[in-house]
């Protein structure tokens, strides 16, 4: 998870500039106001004050004289709708119509937070956004107060414009010259108290809707960048494989083909179109040496892993164990779209667009890998067609940036989706070994230890090592990836099972790794995907051995009262325990992390233990405020189909060193057919500040599932995928 | 180079290509179409479904030579200038996309099962074959069955 950030320290700036410009500090503590005033003389413009960096770690709002309120955002919008949720926020403390709030993606900066992950996006922002949007407010109240000499307390704001008692209006933009000379405002410049909040908590279509649906969505293949070639590589059969002999004439001669440039990870070829690209690739003759794990398959690496889960201490005398063992298997994250990157890498200078979560990282990681000063290499960072935590990586961008160095030309590469997924990153595998301990018909100790695959970078390429580690960051990952990818770098340590969701006496928990050359990386909720999924397993079984109800047991043994509360929500709304057909039961489950809390209850019919389905989803989440209650439901309803798609067909097979899978065909990630007739999310009322939410469902809804297929068919789920 | 012309979004086209270049790098690659997106190349994703002469198509798996003379229609073609088609309405109504990549293909789809079945049943979506990563099908779901209760 991201560094706590604290909201309680920001000092709002005011930036000199001839518009209105503010700036909120975002990702440090700032105890004094150190932001230039706005020079009354010499208005600069606010890429004046871009060069100045002040705006680096900052959140900068502008208000156009177009009549615009433009927040230029240092995060990535992946789908989960951030951008509308910091629309919202301004929307709400400047009085402005949404449609008149943008939220363009930052470049890459050099200073401040600009990592999307760890579900923080919203948490971090709602301070920062908020206390932005109501000095700006003020500012243009003030201004308008001076302009119609009227006592600033009697104006108002409302779409996107300040009203004075006789009717008279002047939009933001007509006062943006003004207010940004405005040093002390009339009224208050506190963010409005949650009571008056009339955007925040209202469900609010996407800002991008309109766009997305009529195709003018733009991400990064869909650039027109000068002189950018269509660009695929050649990848070898086996991962970590490499070229031993290239033979490119053939794919030279064809036509439309400008280039083919031997790369770490195998051969590129450039050419007029995707088209002539692929059919030159297909062309090339290629002896590839196999790869470090050619020798390893499924079994080989279950065998390790289980190996490698540290022995559970000696249970309480005189208890009774309920143990389990539960295998995962590797997961794709398989955006929609496939990692794409338009990099155009000169002598001295490299621009590169692309989608991702870790836009200074990525810059620091290609300015390395192509050999310029980080001052010389922009990044763009583009709307990425999902994530799920892949574009926290950027191996991708790194390749198009090595591929534009090397063929002197601008390139835009994009993976193909076998690349994706034979050569990409995957949710690593991993075995747990659970022991809960019962005396009297209670929970005395619950221990949980476990071992998942990390990444051993020492065997690949050096383009392996550069797509993980930046630069002077040693032998781990990133920062920005070791903050998320927990089970990457933790080689031991507590488990989220730690935190005592549950009374289950003595807690406790340990973990073991097994080192493999393989790309990994966080997926959509980390451990939390796997571990805990596997522990409302247990959960169900000890509720059975001790002959209780699943929801029962729960709301006995929970110990916090917002838990027990979304329990009884989705209990009671999806009418929990009703009679139901043969083959078909219901299931529940529940979560807590990032500050928020969520119980999912579904339904399957598992009459075809081999093809269930699940028909109906219940879920409840308390999140704090919800700033955009649709968006949530739309989180919630993804994470939904991730529980459904990873317990019961969506995994990756390693066969002698080489991924399986190569698409859709063979990925089964859920499809229309697999995804519940009737899905409900009950937001639960909240005047806290927002936790997260966008990972939050994952393991609620994986585990409720698993528990509803389980009560299905009378089976203990044990390996998940369960038809795979 | 062999040439083939067709009406694309309602104008006439001509490029010249190889016989067996898809569609979906034609429009992408040399006419700057981009509302269909390429998510597999081999026609199971779907995130490039568009339509031919009035049916349903994946363009990465459609020669150019196979559109010749007949009408192509992509995301970008199927609102009438500012007047969006009911599956695209119905789409914003129920606030369906999330990362939006798939979105153009899923519409595209569901316009088509519309054309052919007017009032389509939960068996007939759940026929729909388009991959959402992001999982919004429960939408999806809902959003066919506003178009088609609109009519």
């Amino acid at each position: 998870m991201a560094r706590q950030l604290s909201r309680r320290k920001f000092v709002v700036y005011s930036l000199a500039a001839s518009t209105l410009t503010v700036a909120a500090p975002l990702g440090c503590d700032v105890t004094t106001a150190e932001g230039a005033e706005a020079a009354d003389s010499a208005p600069r413009r606010p890429s004046d004050v871009l060069v100045t960096g002040t705006d680096e770690e900052m959140l900068v709002l502008e208000v156009t004289k177009a009549n615009k309120v433009v927040v230029r955002l240092p995060r990535v919008e992946v789908g989960q709708g951030v951008t509308t949720a910091v629309a919202m926020m301004i929307a709400e403390e400047l009085d402005a119509r949404l449609a008149d709030v943008d939220i363009p993606l930052a470049d890459a900066r050099t200073k401040g937070n600009q990592f999307t992950g760890g579900s923080s996006s919203v948490s971090s922002l709602y301070g920062p956004a908020r206390e932005l949007a109501a000095l700006a407010r003020a500012k243009l109240v003030t201004a308008a107060a001076r302009r119609w000499r009227l006592p600033a307390r009697t104006l108002k704001t409302r779409n996107t414009k300040v009203i004075a008692p006789d009717g008279r209006s002047a939009t933001f933009g007509s006062l943006t010259a003004s207010a940004a000379r405005i040093t002390r405002p009339a009224v208050s410049s506190k963010p409005k108290p949650a009571s008056r909040h009339r955007v925040i908590g209202k469900a609010t279509t996407r800002i991008d809707a309109r766009d997305i649906v009529t195709g003018k969505a733009v991400y990064a293949g869909d650039l027109a960048v000068a002189g950018a070639k269509p660009t695929v590589v050649a990848r070898p059969p086996t991962l970590g494989g490499k070229a031993v002999a290239v033979d490119s004439r053939a794919a030279r001669a064809m036509p439309g083909v400008h280039a083919v440039v031997e790369i770490a990870g195998g051969v590129a070829v450039v050419a007029d179109s995707f088209h002539h690209a692929f059919t030159a690739r297909d062309a090339l003759k290629i002896t590839w040496a196999p790869g470090p794990l050619a020798p390893l398959s499924d079994a080989a690496i279950r065998s390790r892993l289980r190996a490698a889960v540290p022995r559970l201490g000696t249970p309480p005398r005189g208890s009774t164990q309920t143990e389990a063992e539960f295998e995962f298997a590797f997961v794709s994250h398989a955006p929609m779209e496939v990692l794409t990157a338009v990099a155009d890498v000169r002598a001295t200078r490299a621009e590169i667009w692309f989608s991702s979560q870790t836009p200074m990282y990525a810059r620091d990681s290609i300015a390395s890998a192509v050999g310029l000063p980080e001052s010389k290499v922009k990044v763009h960072v583009v709307r990425g067609g999902g994530s799920f935590g892949r574009r926290l990586n950027h191996d991708a961008a790194i390749e198009a940036a090595l591929i534009s160095k090397a063929a002197r030309r601008p390139v835009k590469l994009m993976w193909s989706r076998a690349d994706d997924l034979q050569h990409g990153r995957m949710r690593p595998a991993s075995h747990h070994r659970i022991r809960a301990s019962h005396a009297r018909g209670r929970v005395v100790a619950f221990t949980h230890a476990m071992a998942s695959v990390t990444e051993a970078f020492e065997a690949r390429g050096p383009s392996a090592r550069g797509t993980a580690q930046g630069p002077g960051q040693g032998s781990g990952q990133g920062p920005a990836q070791g903050r998320v990818t927990r089970a990457a770098t933790r080689a031991a340590g507590p488990l989220p099972s730690d935190s005592g969701l549950y009374n289950f006496g003595r807690v406790s928990g340990d973990s073991g790794s097994v080192e493999l050359a393989m790309p990994l990386g966080a997926w959509r909720s980390v451990d939390s995907g796997t571990m805990r999924t596997a522990e409302e397993i247990v959960v169900d079984e000890v509720a059975r051995s001790l002959g209780k109800d699943p929801v029962a047991f729960r709301r006995a043994t929970l110990r916090h009262k917002g838990v027990k509360a979304v329990l009884d929500k989705v209990a009671d709304a999806g009418d929990w325990g009703r009679a139901l057909p043969d083959g078909h039961a219901q299931g529940v489950a529940v979560h807590e992390e990032y500050g928020s809390r969520v119980a999912c209850l579904v339904e399957i019919d598992a009459a075809d233990p081999k093809n269930p389905r699940v028909t109906k989803v219940v879920m409840a989440a308390d999140v704090g405020t919800a700033v955009n209650p649709r968006g949530l439901e739309a989180q919630l309803m993804g994470a939904a189909i991730d529980g459904i798609s990873t317990v019961l067909r969506a995994g990756l097979h390693i066969d002698r060193g080489a991924v399986r899978e190569s698409s859709y065909a063979d990925f089964e990630y859920a499809r229309q057919r697999h995804a519940p007739l009737r899905f409900e999310a009950h937001i639960m009322p909240s005047r806290r500040e927002p936790g997260g939410a966008g990972e939050l469902g994952v393991p609620a809804a994986a585990g409720a599932v698993a528990n509803a297929y389980a009560r299905a068919t009378g089976t203990r789920p044990r390996r998940f995928p369960l038809n795979f | 180079m062999p040439s083939y012309s067709f009406v694309l979004n309602g104008k006439p086209v001509t490029v010249e290509a190889p016989a067996d270049m898809p569609l979906l790098w034609v429009l992408r690659d040399m006419l700057d179409v981009t509302g269909p997106k390429y998510g597999c190349g081999v026609g199971v994703c779907r995130a490039c479904t568009s339509h031919l002469d009035g049916a349903d198509i994946q363009p990465c798996v459609v020669p150019v030579a196979d559109c010749a003379g007949r009408a192509v229609t992509t995301i970008e073609g199927l609102a009438d200038g500012d007047e969006l088609h009911p599956v695209q309405q119905a789409w914003l109504d129920r606030d369906v996309a999330q990362c939006g990549f798939c979105q153009p293909g899923q519409i595209m789809a569901a316009a088509a099962l519309l054309k052919k079945t007017s009032h389509p049943t939960d068996a007939d979506i759940d026929r729909i074959e388009n991959v959402c990563r992001c999982g919004t099908y429960c939408r999806i779901r809902e959003a066919i069955k506003k178009a088609a209760a609109q009519g």
